[in-house]
């Protein structure tokens, strides 16, 4: 098994996509947490915002971040042939 | 291929029609018993006729899946769709402590308790980047089978079933708890009963079938649960705003619940009056029993404590309720003073973020004209304790979602399905399952919130609402109420509520049948069930194929192994169900520890064995064993069961989230050890390539049959 310079492409893009997607997870859930009290004066539609994120706004963002990621590299596989067979 | 691929089309279209046909029979059933409670069945008949028929059903799908294949037995054969394993990893996840505690910790803390909503969601993300897909290309049976694979030798594999059991075994106790609990609550069996009633119905179902059935019946019992949660909530949202969709509707509700919060704690609006009349009943109370336990101190160091003891005995009504002893008796009065004190404060509001100690506010009105100084000072304390909650938060977050990326049971779920693909799209469809009865949680939090603030506050007890009345009738540490103040009227500080009412009583609440009341029971038992399940599973899988194939005889036959499996799992079943009948201290604790210590063992480990391919066998034995022993003595100093002393905590931070400590712990010791010794040999750094890339040309094979 001998992996060649379009392997290696796959596989950096991969940690890169891996390495975007987790700054956007630890900025929704950390970055906030952090300035909660200062982000909670800020009000939409009733939620202060720091409130919003934690019970309702993350949770959205994760479901979002992870469709995201299932759909690129499975694509991905298909550019680079690392596919599995059709399913 | 093509043939393959056609049969899984036409399997996934089955699986469709008969999920399809079996909801609408459960709403039939549900109807059904609707109207058999409006022809005056009575509310005892339907309780026991749901948990007949719920469990009979897992029952049945457990009997229908049962099997003596190795591969299904273990990984359901590998052909979950995503859409179904998504359901199953699912109601494997959430647990009792979601659907019915869930709503209770965030009603009780606010913000506070939307730790536990990020954190068992957000690790998700976690498991589809770093996980996953990895170990779905991997395609064995166990975790700890990746690591004896990825690192060579017993002991990696051995540490792997250690960590997998202590986190797991810690995990289902709470699970037959809840259980036990529901079982007795609504059909009046004896707690012990309960608990065996219950674990009849998790073992006939892995017992038989193994994963292949845990997994139809997981799905099965997500059906239920998310029904059964739903329901309500939407009810409550019409009734309070006319909105079917909670989750958009509540910000208006919230709006008025900060309203109404100010108001109780302004003394100066007619609500605010009564509620400084009823908080200053309550430190009168407080003062009074103050003074009965110094005079109780006093009387034992004079040496005639039980002297005293026996004169309270015999003034009471009923001397029989008074404790025997002096110390007793001073842990009551105590226990009863804490209790008044603390409905002494203001109502905390509900959005508000790391709520400090209020030592400016007690300062100032203590002493209106504090010096700048003292100001300076209180201001400096509040901060400290803002932060030190703000630092516990954070914390607790990152031990949930690593934790949650780290459990095995979850983990395992992963490799039943049929490809790479499959595994990626099922993360999502785990989470989004998951993500709908969490983030419906605080909206029901709320909503219940307002109808106690508005409609519960401010009634008069000559005329309760059913709801209240029944609920503390029949458990006083889930709905307590009384007249402290003696105005006949009910005041917020006169109502106690314990976590586990808001689910529970939300039909009630939402003036829905008692049919609706035994549907949600039914939803909390299928969520107990499904993780009790899951965990079980995961542990006799461990020691039967990793301990026993694995190292002790490895040409034993397929059906010793399962026999060998199936025996194993009753026996740790039954550990399970004795140690809960012992009804062990703090449950809510103990499903906190078994997250940091998954975190701590696992997941460095995991994850830089694919992401980092110098890991070797000397990182992974010292990574484990000191993320492991870290977060183990963290926890043995700082918690108070083990003896420790809060005292201990370092930066301030809680016991349950002693896995900040492990994790870093585990990461060096894998760095570190990995460094000091040779890179790992070639056919390891090959298993590596092979688990990163889903095909690849003249690739190795490590599926196990």
């Amino acid at each position: 098994m001998q992996l060649t310079d379009k392997h290696r492409e796959y596989w950096s893009k991969n940690l890169r996509l891996t390495a975007v997607l987790l700054a956007i997870w630890f900025v929704v859930t950390f970055v906030v947490i952090w300035f909660a009290k200062e982000l909670n004066e800020i009000v939409i539609a009733g939620f202060p915002f720091a409130f919003y994120m934690g019970a309702q706004g993350a949770l959205i963002i994760y479901v979002i971040v992870i469709w995201f990621y299932a759909n690129k590299m499975n694509q991905m596989d298909k550019d680079y042939g690392v596919h599995e067979g059709e399913d | 291929m093509a043939t393959a691929a056609t049969s899984n089309k036409a399997f996934f279209n089955q699986l469709k029609k008969y999920y399809g046909f079996y909801t609408g029979g459960f709403i039939a059933f549900v109807i059904v018993l609707a109207i058999l409670e409006q022809m005056g069945m009575p509310p005892k008949w339907i309780g026991y006729i749901f948990l007949a028929a719920t469990i009979g059903l897992y029952a049945g799908i457990g009997i229908m899946s049962k099997t003596a294949d190795v591969s299904e037995y273990y990984v359901a054969g590998r052909r979950v769709p995503a859409l179904f394993n998504g359901m199953a990893t699912g109601a494997d996840w959430m647990s009792a402590a979601s659907f019915i505690g869930m709503a209770g910790t965030l009603y009780l803390t606010g913000y506070d308790g939307l730790a536990f909503v990020m954190g068992w969601t957000g690790g998700y993300v976690l498991v589809a980047l770093f996980l996953a897909p990895y170990l779905r290309k991997f395609g064995q049976f166990t975790i700890p089978d990746f690591l004896g694979a990825r690192y060579g030798g017993n002991l990696p594999r051995t540490l792997g079933v250690l960590a997998a059991i202590i986190c797991s075994f810690v995990y289902v106790v709470a699970q037959i708890y809840g259980v036990g609990l529901i079982t007795s609550r609504f059909t009046g069996l004896e707690f012990q009963v309960g608990v065996f009633v219950g674990l009849a119905g998790i073992l006939v179902c892995s017992f038989l079938g193994g994963m292949r059935a845990v997994t139809w019946t997981q799905v099965a019992q997500y059906i239920i649960l998310i029904i059964a949660y739903m329901i309500p909530v939407v009810w409550l949202s019409v009734k309070h705003t006319g909105n079917p969709v909670p989750q958009i509707a509540y910000g208006s509700v919230l709006q008025q619940v900060t309203q109404l919060e100010k108001d109780l704690n302004n003394p100066a609006t007619d609500k605010g009056a009564l509620e400084a009349k009823a908080r200053a009943a309550h430190k009168e109370k407080q003062t009074e029993l103050e003074a009965k336990i110094k005079a109780l101190d006093d009387a034992v160091a004079a040496g005639n404590g039980d002297a005293f003891v026996a004169e309270v005995r015999a003034a009471a009504a009923d001397p029989s309720k008074i404790p025997a002893t002096a110390a007793a008796l001073k842990a009551d009065w105590k226990k009863a003073a804490d209790g008044h004190k603390a409905r002494t404060g203001a109502v905390p509001a509900h959005a508000t973020a790391f709520a400090g100690a209020g030592a400016e506010k007690k300062l100032l009105t203590a002493n209106p004209d504090a010096s700048a100084e003292e100001i300076a000072k209180a201001k400096a304390e509040d901060k400290k304790a803002s932060d030190t909650k703000r630092l516990n938060f954070i914390t607790l977050v990152l031990c949930l979602m690593v934790g949650t990326a780290s459990l095995p049971h979850i983990l395992m779920r992963y490799y039943t399905t049929p490809s790479v693909r499959e595994a990626r799209k099922s993360v999502f469809w785990s989470l989004f399952f998951i993500f709908l009865l969490y983030f419906t949680a605080p909206a029901l939090a709320v909503l219940v919130k307002f109808e106690v603030y508005n409609s519960l506050v401010g009634s008069s007890f000559a005329a309760l609402p059913a709801w209240v009345s029944n609920w503390s009738a029949v458990d006083a540490t889930l709905m307590r109420i009384a007249d402290i103040s003696g105005d006949g009227i009910v005041q917020l500080a006169e109502i106690t509520i314990g976590g586990d009412l808001i689910v529970l009583a939300t039909p009630e609440i939402a003036g829905l049948p008692y049919v609706i009341s035994g549907m949600v029971a039914a939803g909390g038992l299928a969520a107990a069930l499904s993780t009790a399940d899951g965990l079980l599973l995961t542990m006799a899988n461990a020691l039967s194929h990793d301990v026993y194939y694995k190292m002790i005889d490895p040409n034993a036959s397929t059906v010793r192994r399962i026999t060998i499996s199936k025996t194993l799992l009753l026996v740790v079943a039954l550990c399970a169900a004795y140690v809960t009948s012992l009804k062990p201290g703090d449950i809510l604790f103990l499903v906190g520890a078994a997250f940091s210590l998954a975190a701590s063992a696992f997941f460095p480990a995991l994850v830089l064995g694919v992401f980092w391919k110098r890991a070797n066998y000397l990182g992974a034995v010292i990574g484990m064993t000191a993320g492991l022993a870290v977060c183990m003595y963290y926890m043995y100093i700082t918690y108070p069961f083990f003896g420790g002393v809060p005292a201990n905590e370092w930066f301030g931070i809680k016991p349950i989230s002693a896995g900040i400590f492990g994790m870093p712990a585990g990461f060096l010791g894998v760095i570190i050890g990995s460094l000091l010794s040779p890179a790992p040999s070639k056919e390891i750094q090959e298993l590596v390539d092979h688990v990163r890339y889903p095909s690849l040309e003249g690739d190795i094979d490590t599926k196990a049959a």
